[in-house]
C-alpha cells in the first residue's frame, strides 16, 4: 500500500518536473572524496541531475563537476578586473527544472540570477537590487521555471518573475529578519518563511497582504527550515537554541512532532531522500560535523561526517531520489562528497548503559542483555525495553544493515537497599551534639568521644580519646583525666581490644594503619599490655619512621625551650586575626576562632604546673610496673604536639577518604592550628566544603553555620558574608527602606515597631505572614498564649508556630 | 595581609591631574572658564532635568529595579541617567548583575578585579572606586588593590587582551588567546576567559558612557568606610567636569540650530524616499571614505601626550598603549566582515557556549538598546529614526572596522555633523578626553535624554565590536 503511494508520487514528481533522470536506469556511483576550494564556501547547490555543483561564498563563485573520483572545476563565475560585492554570495541555488539557471543572495543585498547557457563569459543575467539589506535566502519555485523568492535582513520576501525586471510581489514580516525561506515541495502555491524571533510563518504566493499562519517555532532566530520531500504536512526548522524540530502542520496548530537536541546551533537541514525520518543537520559555530538523525532516536545521530575542520556551511543530498551521497561544503575551503556507507556510527561507541540512584537509596542499572547473563538474583527484576522500534522504516526494500539503527535490548536491574542500614541518621546526631569550640581542648574531646560512643562507634570515640591525650598539655591531661575518669577507662577498654585484633591478624597494613593507637597506647601506659609487646611495637615505628627517632633525641634536649616556643604562636595568632576587623565594617564576628583564646588561657596556666602534675599523672600508673618502663613513657608524655602531627594527618586523610569528611573537619576545628598548618589548604578547603554541603542537605543550617564561622580557610569563611542583604520595605508606606537607622526616609515614621510594647524591634523580628504585624519574639509569644487575636488589634487571628 | 590605608593615601598633598593643572594654569593668565556643573548626577545635564524626567511612581520603579539587581539599593548616578529610559536600564542591570553576581565560571572578587583593571584602562575613577568598594566589602585578597603588581600572575596575564581590547581590539589574535589558555598553571579556562572577556568589554563600554554622560563621582556622605573615603578623596573629583579642551573650539559654520535641526530631518526624510542606485563601486568606496575620513576627525590639539597621573594607575600597566586609528594606512588591516562572524549568528552561539545564559543577556540588550525609540526628535514627534540610529552604529563599528556589505556608508555622511563626529570618536575611543563642549556642541536642539540615547547607542556599539573581535579571535583559536 504504502509502496504504491509511494510510487504514484514518484511518477508524479516525475511527471510534473519533465526530468528523464530515473533513478532505477543510472545509478548514481562515486565515493568519499573532496577538493580544495580557493576560500571559505557560504553555501552549495545541486544540479538536478546531480552531476554538477555550485559553490558559493564572499570570494567563490565556481561549478564543479562531480565525477567518478573526483571534483572537477568546470567554470568560474567570477570574472571581471573587480569584482563587486554582488558576487559575495550568502546563499545559492540550482534551479531543479533548468539547468542553465541559478540564483544567488548577495550580502549587500542585490539577488543575481545567472544563465550558463550565455554566451560570454560573464552569466549574470538578472540583477535585482530591491532589499536594503543582506539577502538570506534565495529559493526557485519547484515546478515553476521563472519563479524565485527571496529572503532579507530587512524584513521582506520577494517573489520575482524572471520576465520581469522588477518583483512581482513583496511579503513583510513585520520588521524581523528573515533567515530562510522555502517553498513547498507538494502544495504549489506555499511557501514557509523563518524568522530571526523564532517564529515561523506560512505565507499562500498569491497573497502577499497577510500571512496565512505563524507560530513560533524556537526560542532564538530560527536559520533553517525544510519540507519534507513525501510527506507534505512535515516541516522541519532548526535554530540557535540548538534544536531541530519536526513540525506537522495539517492540524489546526502546527503541532510538534519530532524533536532533536543538538550540541549547537543548527544552520542547516536538510531531509534526506527516500528515507521518511531522516535528516541532515549542520551547525553554525563550533561543530564541524553533519549528523544525520532518525527522528525516533532523537538522543544520538544516526550517523556522523566528520571530515570538516571548520565550521561545514552548506548541505545537500546529491541527488533527489538517492540517499546515499551528501555534498558538504565548509569554511575550511573543501567541498566534500560523503558516501553514506563510509559515516560513522556513534552508536557503535555509545555505551548503552545507565546508572541512577533512587530518593531511597535504591540503585538501578541497566546494561546490554548479553552483558548481564541471567543471573537469578531475587532482588534482580529484569524489564525489557526497545521493543518497539525493531521494524525497519520502509517495506518495499530488502533491509539493509547500514541503513538501519542498531537496535539495543537492555536488562533493567533494580537493587533495593535497606533503608536501615544506609541511614544517615548517625551524622545528624553527631553533628547537631559535637561540640566544636566552647570549651577547653580536653573537654572537647572528652565530649565528642562521649558522643560518639553513644551513637556506637567506638572507633570514633577512640580517636577523640586519643587527641585528647595527645594534644594535651601534661597539665590538662591530668585535670582532664581526673574529671572524666569514670568515663575514660571504660574507653580504654574497647581500645585494648582493637588493638590486640590488630596484633592478631599481624598483617603490614593494619600495623601502619593502627600506628597512631598503638603509639598512643605506650605513651598511657596500659596495663592490659604486656611490657614487651610494648618495646616491640616501639621498635617497629621507631626503626620505620625516621623523624621520629630525631625527635626522641630533641625532647631530651630542649625539654624546657618546648614552652616558650608554643607562647609565640597564640601572640601570632593575635595579630593575624585582629586586622580583619579594622578592614570590615563589624557587622558580625566575622574571623572568630573560640579555640584560640582558651587555647592561649591552657598554655598561661600550663608552664609552672606542669612539672608537678605531670610526674603526678605518670606515677599513678606506673605503680604496677618495673622502672625500666617508665623512663620511655616519661619522655613520651613530653613529646611535642607536633610529633604527632604526620600521624594525625593520616587519620584525617584516612577518615575523609573512607567518607567521614565529618569527622575529619571537626577534627580539624577542634585541634585548631595544632594540625592547621599540617594540612595543605586546599585539601582543608575541599573537606571543608563537602562537609558544608552535607550538612545543608540535611538541613543542619546552624551547624553548617557554626563549621563556617570555626574555619580558619578565607575562603570558606566568606561563604556566610555573601548575599547577607536584607531588603525590606517600610512598613508603613510600603516602600523600600535605605539602610540607614530604623525611620523610613519617606513617611518619617519609625518602621518595624512592635504591636505589643510600641518600641522599635532591634533584633529578632517575628511578625504575622497574615496580617504583617508583628514584634519582639518574646513579646509575641507571651501574647499568644493568652490572646489569639493579632496585638495590633486588627482582627485577624495570628497563628504562632 | 591587609591594606594598609596610609599606603594609598601616602601623600597628603591632593593629587590633581594634568587636566586640572592646565585648567589651573589657564586660569592663572585670566582666561574666561565655562563653571562646570558639579551638583547633581551628572556633570553635563542639570541635575532638574533629570528629576523632572522621572516622575514619582517612576522613580520609585527605579528603586524597585535597583533594589532587585544591585547590592546597595540604592540610586547611584550612572543609574538615575540611565533612568531617563528605564526600558533600557532594566537589561542592562539585569546583564550586569548576571555578570557580576550569579553564579559564574568567574569567583566575585575577580569579576570585581577584573571590573576595576577595565575601568583604569580609560582612568575611570568613577567606575574604579565602585568596585573598589565592592571588591572591599567581599574582603579576599584585599592586597591587590595595592595594584596591578599584587594581583596573581593569571590576573596580570589578563592585562595584555585588557589593553588591547581597549584601544585596538582588531589587534587582537587567536595567538593572545592562546597564551591566556595554555600557559601551564596561571592559564585560564575558556569559560573563564569569556567571563573575563565579556566583563572587560562591559565596563571599557560602561567607561565610554560616564565619561559620555559626564557622570559625577558619588559622594557618599556617610560612607563608613576608612579605605573608600581616602580613596574617593584622593582622586581628582574634577575629572569629569573640567573641560580638558580648553583651545577655542570653533564650531563648524555655528549655524542657528533650528536651521540644523530642519536640515537633520530634511536629510533624512530624502534617504527615505530616494531610489537613485549607487554604483558598486561608489558604495565600496563609501565605506573606506568613511574610515580615513574617521582618521581626521580628531577633537583637536593633544599632541601632549597625557600619561595619567591619578591613582588609578596603579590598576594599569604599560599605561602609553593608547588608540590608534583602525584607518591608518601603513600596517593596512584586513577589514571585519560583519557578515562572516556576526553577533547573532556567531557570537551569542558561542559566548552562550561557554558562559551559559550570557548570551540571552546580551542580546536583549542589544536588541533593547536597537529597538529603543519614542519617535520624536527634539520638539518633532512621530519620526521614524531607525536610520539616524543605525547611522550612530554602524559608523562606530567603522572606526573599528567593521563593515556592513548592506550598508551604504554615504548615510553616516548625510546625517551626522562633524561636530557629532568629533563626539562619536572621543567617547568610544579615547573616552577620558571628552568635555562638556564637545557634548554640548552637537545637536544642541535636543533633549539631554535623546542625547543619553546616543550614548547608550555608542556603548552598545562599542561594546559589541569588542566582543565581536574577542570572540573571533576565541573561535579561530578553536578550530
Amino acid at each position: 500500500m504504502v509502496k504504491l503511494l509511494l510510487a504514484q508520487d514518484h511518477q508524479k514528481m516525475e511527471k510534473m518536473a519533465r526530468v528523464t533522470t530515473a533513478l532505477g536506469s543510472n545509478t548514481i556511483s562515486g565515493c568519499t572524496m573532496f577538493c580544495h576550494l580557493d576560500a571559505p564556501a557560504n553555501a552549495i547547490s545541486v544540479c538536478r541531475d546531480a552531476a554538477q555543483v555550485v559553490v558559493a561564498g564572499r570570494n567563490i563563485f565556481k561549478i564543479y563537476a562531480l565525477e567518478e573520483e573526483q571534483f572537477v572545476e568546470k567554470l568560474n563565475l567570477r570574472v571581471g578586473r573587480k569584482p563587486s560585492l554582488n558576487f559575495s554570495c550568502a546563499d545559492v541555488m540550482w534551479h531543479q527544472m533548468d539547468e542553465n539557471l541559478l540564483a544567488t543572495a548577495a550580502t549587500n543585498g542585490a539577488v543575481v540570477t545567472w544563465n550558463l547557457g550565455k554566451p560570454s563569459r560573464n552569466k549574470q543575467d538578472q540583477l535585482f537590487t530591491e532589499h536594503k539589506r543582506t539577502v538570506n535566502k534565495v529559493c526557485f519555485h519547484p515546478t515553476e521555471v521563472h519563479m524565485l523568492l527571496s529572503g532579507s535582513q530587512d524584513g521582506y520576501m520577494k517573489c520575482f518573475d524572471l520576465r520581469r525586471k522588477e518583483s512581482v510581489s513583496t511579503f513583510s514580516g513585520q520588521s524581523e529578519s528573515v533567515r530562510d525561506v522555502q517553498f513547498s515541495i507538494r502544495d504549489y502555491f506555499t511557501f514557509a518563511a523563518s524568522f530571526e524571533n523564532g517564529n515561523v510563518q506560512l505565507w499562500d504566493i498569491r497573497r502577499p497582504d497577510r500571512y496565512e499562519r505563524m507560530f513560533t517555532a524556537h526560542n532564538g532566530p530560527v536559520f533553517c527550515c525544510d519540507w519534507h520531500p513525501e510527506d507534505r504536512g512535515w516541516l522541519a526548522t532548526g535554530g540557535r537554541d540548538k534544536m531541530v524540530k519536526v513540525w506537522d502542520i495539517t492540524t489546526n496548530r502546527a503541532k510538534e512532532i519530532h524533536c532533536v537536541q543538538t550540541i549547537a546551533s543548527v544552520a542547516r537541514v536538510k531531509w534526506r531522500p527516500e528515507r521518511k525520518y531522516h535528516l541532515a543537520t549542520c551547525s553554525m559555530m563550533v561543530d564541524h560535523n553533519i549528523y544525520v538523525w532518525d527522528m525516533r532516536r532523537p538522543f544520538i545521530p544516526f550517523a556522523t561526517f566528520e571530515e570538516h575542520k571548520d565550521v561545514t556551511t552548506g548541505i545537500v543530498w546529491r541527488h533527489l531520489h538517492d540517499p546515499g551521497f551528501l555534498l558538504s561544503g565548509s569554511k575550511d575551503s573543501t567541498l566534500y562528497q560523503h558516501k553514506f556507507k563510509d559515516a560513522s556510527r556513534p552508536v557503535d561507541k555509545a555505551n548503552p548503559e545507565g546508572l541512577c540512584f533512587g530518593l531511597f537509596g535504591d540503585l538501578a542499572f541497566a546494561a546490554k542483555e548479553s552483558l548481564i547473563s541471567g543471573g537469578g538474583d531475587s532482588n534482580r527484576k529484569p524489564y525489557g525495553s526497545g521493543g518497539d522500534r525493531r521494524y525497519p522504516i520502509f517495506f518495499f526494500k530488502k533491509p539493509d544493515l547500514t541503513e538501519q539503527f542498531a537496535h539495543e535490548s537492555s536488562a533493567l536491574s533494580v537493587f533495593e537497599t535497606d533503608l536501615e542500614s544506609s541511614r544517615m541518621d548517625w551524622f545528624v546526631k553527631t553533628a547537631r551534639r559535637y561540640l566544636l569550640s566552647g570549651k577547653p581542648f580536653g573537654e572537647l574531646c572528652d565530649h565528642n568521644a562521649k558522643v560518639a560512643k553513644e551513637l556506637n562507634r567506638p572507633q570514633v570515640s577512640t580517636t577523640w580519646t586519643m587527641l585528647r591525650i595527645m594534644y594535651s598539655d601534661p597539665g590538662n591531661l591530668a585535670t582532664a583525666t581526673s574529671i572524666s575518669k569514670g568515663g575514660s577507662v571504660p574507653l580504654m577498654n574497647s581500645f585494648n581490644m582493637k588493638e590486640i585484633a590488630a596484633g592478631g591478624l599481624g598483617s603490614e597494613s593494619r600495623l601502619d594503619r593502627g600506628k597512631g593507637e598503638i603509639r598512643q597506647d605506650t605513651i598511657h601506659l596500659d596495663p592490659g599490655n604486656s611490657l614487651i609487646n610494648n618495646n616491640d611495637e616501639n621498635e617497629e615505628t621507631e626503626g620505620s619512621e625516621g623523624p621520629a627517632d630525631y625527635l626522641f633525641g630533641d625532647v631530651e634536649l630542649e625539654d624546657d625551650d618546648l614552652y616558650p616556643m608554643e607562647h609565640e604562636n597564640p601572640t601570632a595568632e593575635e595579630a593575624e586575626y585582629s586586622l580583619p576587623q579594622e578592614a570590615f565594617p563589624l557587622r558580625h564576628e566575622i574571623v572568630d576562632n573560640p579555640s584560640v583564646p582558651e587555647h592561649l588561657q591552657d598554655k598561661v596556666d600550663s608552664p609552672h604546673v606542669s612539672g608537678n602534675e605531670a610526674e603526678a599523672v605518670c606515677l599513678t600508673p606506673i605503680k604496677s610496673f618495673s622502672l625500666i618502663s617508665i623512663s620511655q613513657p616519661l619522655y613520651e608524655s613530653h613529646l611535642p604536639a607536633s610529633f604527632f602531627s604526620p600521624v594525625v594527618r593520616e587519620m584525617l586523610q584516612h577518615y575523609a577518604e573512607a567518607g567521614d569528611v565529618q569527622m575529619a573537619v571537626s577534627v580539624l576545628i577542634v585541634l585548631g592550628d595544632r594540625i592547621r598548618k599540617e594540612v595543605d589548604e586546599l585539601t582543608q578547603e575541599h573537606w571543608y566544603t563537602s562537609y558544608i554541603d552535607l550538612l545543608q542537605r540535611f538541613e543542619l543550617w546552624n551547624v553548617s553555620n557554626e563549621v563556617i564561622k570555626l574555619s580558619t580557610s578565607s575562603a570558606i569563611n566568606c561563604l556566610n558574608q555573601t548575599s547577607t542583604t536584607l531588603h525590606i520595605n517600610c512598613s508603613n508606606c510600603k516602600r523600600p527602606m535605605s539602610n540607614k537607622g530604623w525611620i523610613c526616609d519617606r513617611c518619617h515614621q519609625c518602621a518595624s515597631i512592635c504591636a505589643v510594647c510600641h518600641h522599635v524591634v532591634k533584633g529578632l523580628f517575628v511578625w504575622c505572614q497574615g496580617c504583617s504585624h508583628g514584634g519582639h519574639l518574646e513579646h509575641i509569644m507571651n501574647w499568644l498564649k493568652s490572646s489569639s487575636h493579632c496585638p495590633a488589634g486588627c482582627g485577624h487571628l495570628c497563628e504562632y508556630t | 595581609m591587609n591594606v594598609n590605608p596610609e599606603s594609598i593615601g601616602s601623600s597628603n598633598s591632593y593629587q590633581i591631574c594634568n587636566n586640572c593643572q592646565k585648567v589651573l594654569r589657564k586660569k592663572e593668565k585670566g582666561m574666561r572658564i565655562p563653571r562646570p556643573l558639579t551638583s547633581g548626577p551628572s556633570a553635563f545635564i542639570p541635575e532638574k532635568e533629570i528629576l523632572e524626567a522621572t516622575p514619582v511612581d517612576m522613580h520609585t520603579n527605579l528603586l524597585l529595579l535597583v533594589g532587585d539587581y544591585s547590592s546597595s539599593g540604592q540610586l547611584n548616578h550612572l543609574t538615575q541617567v540611565m533612568g531617563l529610559h528605564p526600558q533600557y536600564l532594566e537589561s542592562f542591570l539585569r546583564c550586569q548583575f548576571y555578570l557580576l553576581r550569579i553564579d559564574g565560571p568567574l569567583p566575585q572578587h575577580y569579576r570585581h578585579y577584573i571590573a576595576i583593571m577595565a575601568a583604569a584602562r580609560h582612568q575611570c575613577s568613577f567606575l574604579v572606586n565602585m568596585h573598589v568598594h565592592e571588591f572591599l566589602q567581599i574582603g579576599m585578597c584585599l592586597e591587590w588593590l595595592n595594584g596591578l603588581d599584587f594581583a596573581p600572575q593569571r590576573l596580570r596575564n589578563l592585562n595584555e587582551i585588557n589593553k588591547i581590547l581597549a584601544h585596538r581590539p582588531w589587534l587582537i589574535t587567536k595567538e593572545h588567546i592562546q597564551k591566556l589558555v595554555k600557559t601551564g598553571e596561571n592559564s585560564w579556562s575558556l569559560a573563564e576567559l569569556v567571563h573575563a572577556v565579556v566583563l572587560l568589554a562591559h565596563f571599557h563600554a560602561l567607561a565610554s558612557f560616564v565619561f559620555g554622560s559626564g557622570i559625577n563621582p558619588e559622594v557618599d556622605a556617610d560612607a563608613s568606610n576608612r579605605f573608600q573615603d581616602v580613596a574617593v578623596n584622593n582622586f581628582c573629583v574634577c575629572d569629569l567636569a573640567n573641560d580638558n579642551n580648553l583651545e577655542d573650539f570653533l564650531l563648524p559654520g555655528m549655524v542657528d540650530s533650528v536651521s540644523e535641526l530642519e536640515a537633520l530631518m530634511e536629510r533624512m526624510k530624502r534617504l527615505q524616499e530616494e531610489e537613485e542606485e549607487a554604483s558598486q563601486e561608489e558604495m565600496a568606496t563609501r565605506f573606506e571614505k568613511e574610515k580615513e575620513e574617521s582618521l581626521l576627525v580628531t577633537s583637536g590639539a593633544f599632541e601632549d601626550e597625557i600619561v595619567p597621573v591619578s591613582n588609578v594607575s596603579r590598576f594599569v600597566s604599560d599605561p602609553t598603549f593608547g588608540y590608534q586609528d583602525f584607518a591608518r594606512r601603513e600596517d593596512n588591516l584586513p577589514t571585519f566582515r560583519a557578515q562572516d562572524f556576526s553577533w547573532d549568528d556567531h557570537g551569542f552561539s558561542l559566548v552562550n557556549r561557554l558562559y551559559s545564559d550570557i548570551g540571552h543577556m546580551l542580546d536583549e540588550k542589544f536588541r533593547t538598546v536597537s529597538n529603543l525609540t519614542y519617535y520624536n526628535m527634539a520638539t518633532h514627534e512621530d519620526i521614524d529614526t531607525t536610520m539616524l540610529r543605525r547611522a550612530l552604529f554602524n559608523y562606530v563599528h567603522c572606526m573599528f572596522g567593521i563593515k556592513y556589505d548592506d550598508y551604504d556608508y554615504g548615510e553616516v555622511n548625510q546625517l551626522l555633523e562633524r561636530s557629532l563626529k568629533v563626539y562619536i570618536k572621543t567617547v568610544t575611543c579615547y573616552p577620558e578626553r571628552t568635555t562638556r563642549r564637545m557634548y554640548d556642541s552637537y545637536w544642541r536642539q535636543f533633549r539631554h535624554s535623546e542625547k543619553v540615547h546616543v550614548n547608550l547607542l555608542l556603548m552598545e556599539a562599542r561594546m559589541q565590536a569588542e566582543l565581536l573581535y574577542a570572540l573571533r579571535a576565541i573561535t579561530h583559536y578553536m578550530t
